[in-house]
């Protein structure tokens, strides 16, 4: 089976023009890939460029320099010089992402904001509704709350909703950003379950979890961020 | 120059001069060409207030012949101040023979009506025009809708209508309502009842329109199109009246209600004077011939014998016959 | 969904005498995409738009648009009355002021029902059944229908706006500042309701506003401008989370956080 993401050589810095141009560089010559079915972490250190490698992958953050080749539509694509557009595409279609919090959309019940990514991969509304349905039980979220807007809920509830928004697709790829920072045990042992459930599914996974027991039971592999610090190479 | 014996002839034939004449032959030429599209002319001062019919009058001038039999009616009546005024204009600065017979005159100046009796391809008819543009009360700026009549752009005169229908459960226009000329140009067929809308409909006379404030002259050729704006599911309809003509008893006739007292007595009459008049004529005095009055005749035309005259002697003004919106 | 843009534009640039209005702008927009251009006063986003909405002729450049029909024309190179039905057909324009957008003395009904009447509906009801349904559809009470915009606040006048404009089914809409000059709470309806209506109908949308929120919640793309030129320009949540041009860093730096 052909390797879903691979990342080579990939540098990222920040220049603050704020700061009379000063640099920040994060990380360099990043490399690894992961393999459908597989849930790689990325370990290191708080400030290690965790995050920052994530982002990257997601489009959310610029790339510098390397590659991130991604397996989309048939082909292989460059995320890191790709398009706007194609960008887009990809997040529609292969790259999903669960972000720590939730943005909230006012107004939006908590069941559509579930649903949004499937109808808008063209799923009709009420079956992308009914998967959100179960997803959200299984998250143990109070069905009273299903039909309110998520911005009053608390840190908890609001990272459920954003889980099931995150888990409802099939995206050969996902991207976790500590998906169960504020959840309590019980709720951890679902998300525990679902990623394995998408393991078995295919989907390659990558993550980043402070919570040592949940990346125990979830973790193939562990990426060691700390060998990306920028300070490395320039030496 | 000596003056003539008359004490006229400081005028020219008909008031204006052959020059102001042919300039507002041109607009009227061009107004035919392209009908229903409103020409710009350098209207001039005429020896009464704007809103008497100024527009009407200098078209009537730069088209009257001496051998013209001239009708003016005013809003159906040939005896009210406006007709009588205007008719008597013209018998003074063009000696032209006048009328209030609608079968025998050769042109006829209106504010407000169509008369009754068919018109017939040896006449012309004038009309007097407020405010010559239908979108003026939607669309305040003349360069937009000159734009708007260039591009063919009338969406906006059924918002009009739709307005009606909204507020009244129907189309309250009842004068002044808008029509297509020639499947082309969207025209105010000036303040005249929608009832006369269908006789401008390919009327073999020559209809023709003259805005003296607004400096505008307009036309429809004989034999032309004229549909009244509509919906589908509202479809153009006249005035109809339940009850016939008090006097003559005319049916499918356009009718004024004329208060007879202070308690509330009234009825309902002939608009067109002169038809009722005939069609009374007719069937109590055969041998009714009509009153054209000579060129040169003895002033005002006489008043004819109905008891409702003067009652409908409204006096014109400014920018009038539309509402207010 | 098609693999080609909407519209296409290459090089404009919009002078004023010696001054600059905007510079050397080139993008292409594909059709259910929202392209937020930001800047401040002064930085050529008005002029830009005003000159992609055909409202205002370009010094140079070209803008050419896909027609419904699959042919592409030049902006620039149609006549008026092409335009024109363009503009109240395929195009909306959503004017921050909405006076300069509705007619203010005909009532709501006349109002949303007036492009369909343009384009030669002549039957009342289904007029009037079509503007209550996009009344309803901006949340507007259908027994104001025939209640003038007058009568209206600045919400609901924005909102009866909006229904204007996208009751013929266009494809591209021109936002300038939507929200601006409207109450906080009122601005978030606003939002939600276009966020919603710009995806139920696929439009593609061009919107200038100053408010980086307006523009994260609205927009999947983004171009910032200042003095006329496209300064930086990329997928909005990337422009916003990581922004690389000063004048961007600038502006992300100075909203105020709440």
């Amino acid at each position: 089976m052909a390797t879903p993401l691979v990342v080579s050589d990939v540098a990222k810095s920040f220049t603050m023009h704020l700061r009379d141009g000063v640099t920040l560089p994060v990380v360099t010559g990043v490399s690894f890939s992961i393999r459908a079915g597989e849930c790689a972490v990325l370990g290191g250190p708080s400030g290690a460029g965790k995050s920052s490698i994530l982002k990257m992958l997601y489009g959310n953050y610029a790339v510098d320099e390397g590659q991130i080749i991604v397996q989309h539509g048939g082909g292989l694509i460059d995320l890191a010089s790709a398009s706007p557009r194609t960008v887009l595409s990809v997040r529609r279609h292969t790259i999903g992402y669960v972000s720590q919090f939730l943005r909230t959309v006012p107004r939006v019940s908590a069941l559509d904001v579930v649903a949004e990514p499937l109808v808008e991969r063209g799923e009709d509304r009420e079956g992308a509704r009914e998967k959100a349905r179960s997803l959200l039980a299984q998250l143990n979220l109070p069905e009273k709350l299903w039909a309110l807007p998520p911005a009053t809920f608390s840190g908890g509830e609001q990272q459920r909703v954003n889980i099931a928004r995150g888990f409802i697709t099939e995206h050969p790829i996902l991207l976790l950003d500590e998906p169960t920072a504020s959840l309590d045990a019980k709720n951890r042992d679902v998300v525990v379950e679902l990623i394995a459930a998408k393991k078995a599914a295919g989907v390659a996974l990558l993550g980043i979890f402070h919570d040592l027991d949940v990346r125990e039971a979830v973790a193939d592999r562990v990426i060691d961020v700390s060998a990306f610090a920028a300070g490395k190479i320039a030496a | 120059m000596t003056a003539q014996p008359t004490g006229i002839a400081t005028y020219n034939f008909a008031y204006l001069d052959d020059q102001t004449k042919r300039m507002i032959r041109r607009a009227i030429l061009k107004g035919i060409a392209i009908p229903g599209y409103q020409v710009p002319f350098a209207s001039r001062e005429m020896p009464m207030p704007y809103g008497w019919g100024t527009g009407g009058v200098q078209v009537t001038a730069s088209i009257i012949g001496p051998d013209d039999v001239l009708k003016v009616i005013d809003q159906g009546a040939d005896d009210t101040t406006n007709a009588v005024s205007i008719r008597a204009f013209f018998k003074k600065v063009a000696k032209v023979a006048v009328t209030t017979e609608t079968a025998k005159a050769t042109i006829i100046q209106s504010r407000h009506r169509i008369p009754e009796h068919p018109l017939t391809a040896a006449q012309v008819l004038v009309f007097q025009v407020p405010i010559p543009e239908p979108l003026r009360f939607l669309e305040p700026r003349e360069t937009e809708t000159r734009k708007m009549h260039a591009l063919e752009e009338y969406g906006l005169m059924h918002v009009k209508l739709y307005e009606d229908i909204a507020r009244h459960g129907r189309i309250a226009t009842t004068y002044a309502y808008p029509v297509k000329v020639e499947g082309r140009y969207v025209m105010d067929p000036s303040p005249t009842p929608k009832f006369d809308n269908p006789k401008m409909h390919c009327s073999p006379a020559l209809q023709l329109f003259g805005a003296g404030r607004e400096k505008r002259i307009y036309a429809v050729p004989p034999f032309t199109d004229v549909v009244s704006l509509d919906f589908e599911d509202h479809p153009f309809e006249v005035q109809t009246f339940d009850q016939p003509c008090a006097l003559c008893g005319a049916e499918n006739v356009y009718l004024d209600e004329v208060i007879l007292d202070d308690h509330g007595g009234h009825m309902f009459v002939c608009s067109d004077t002169d038809h009722c008049e005939k069609r009374r004529g007719d069937s109590t005095s055969p041998s009714w011939g009509g009153r054209a009055e000579g060129a040169g005749g003895s002033g005002l035309a006489t008043t004819p014998a109905t008891s409702t005259p003067a009652l409908r002697a409204d006096p014109p003004h400014e920018g009038e016959g539309k509402e207010a919106e | 969904m098609t693999d080609e843009p909407l519209l296409r534009v290459s090089a404009l640039s919009k002078f004023y005498g010696s001054r600059v209005g905007c510079e050397n702008v080139t993008f292409d927009l594909w059709p259910g995409e929202v392209l937020a251009v930001v800047g401040e006063s002064g930085s050529g986003k008005t002029t830009l738009l005003n000159c992609l909405s055909t409202r205002l002729l370009p010094s140079s450049g070209t803008a050419s648009y896909r027609m419904r029909d699959g042919q592409w024309r030049e902006l620039y190179r149609m006549s008026e009355a092409e335009r024109r039905f363009l503009m109240r057909t395929d195009w909306g324009f959503v004017h921050q002021n909405p006076a300069d957008g509705l007619r203010m003395t005909v009532s709501a009904g006349a109002n949303v029902g007036e492009r369909l009447m343009a384009v030669g509906d002549r039957h009342y009801g289904r007029i009037r059944a079509t503007a209550v349904d996009w009344l309803s559809r901006v949340e507007i009470d259908e027994d104001r229908i025939d209640d003038e915009p007058r009568a209206f606040s600045g919400g609901m006048r924005q909102r009866l706006q909006i229904a204007r404009n996208l009751v013929t089914g266009p494809r591209l809409v021109f936002m300038d500042e939507p929200t601006g000059g409207l109450d906080v709470s009122v601005q978030a309806r606003l939002l939600d309701l276009l966020r919603g209506l710009v995806t139920d109908l696929g439009l593609a949308a061009i919107v200038v506003t100053h408010d980086l929120a307006v523009a994260r919640l609205l927009s999947q793309r983004m171009m910032v401008m200042k003095d006329g030129r496209v300064v930086e320009s990329g997928l909005t949540d990337r422009v916003l989370d990581d922004p690389r041009a000063p004048y961007t860093q600038l502006l992300v730096s100075s909203i105020l956080q709440v």
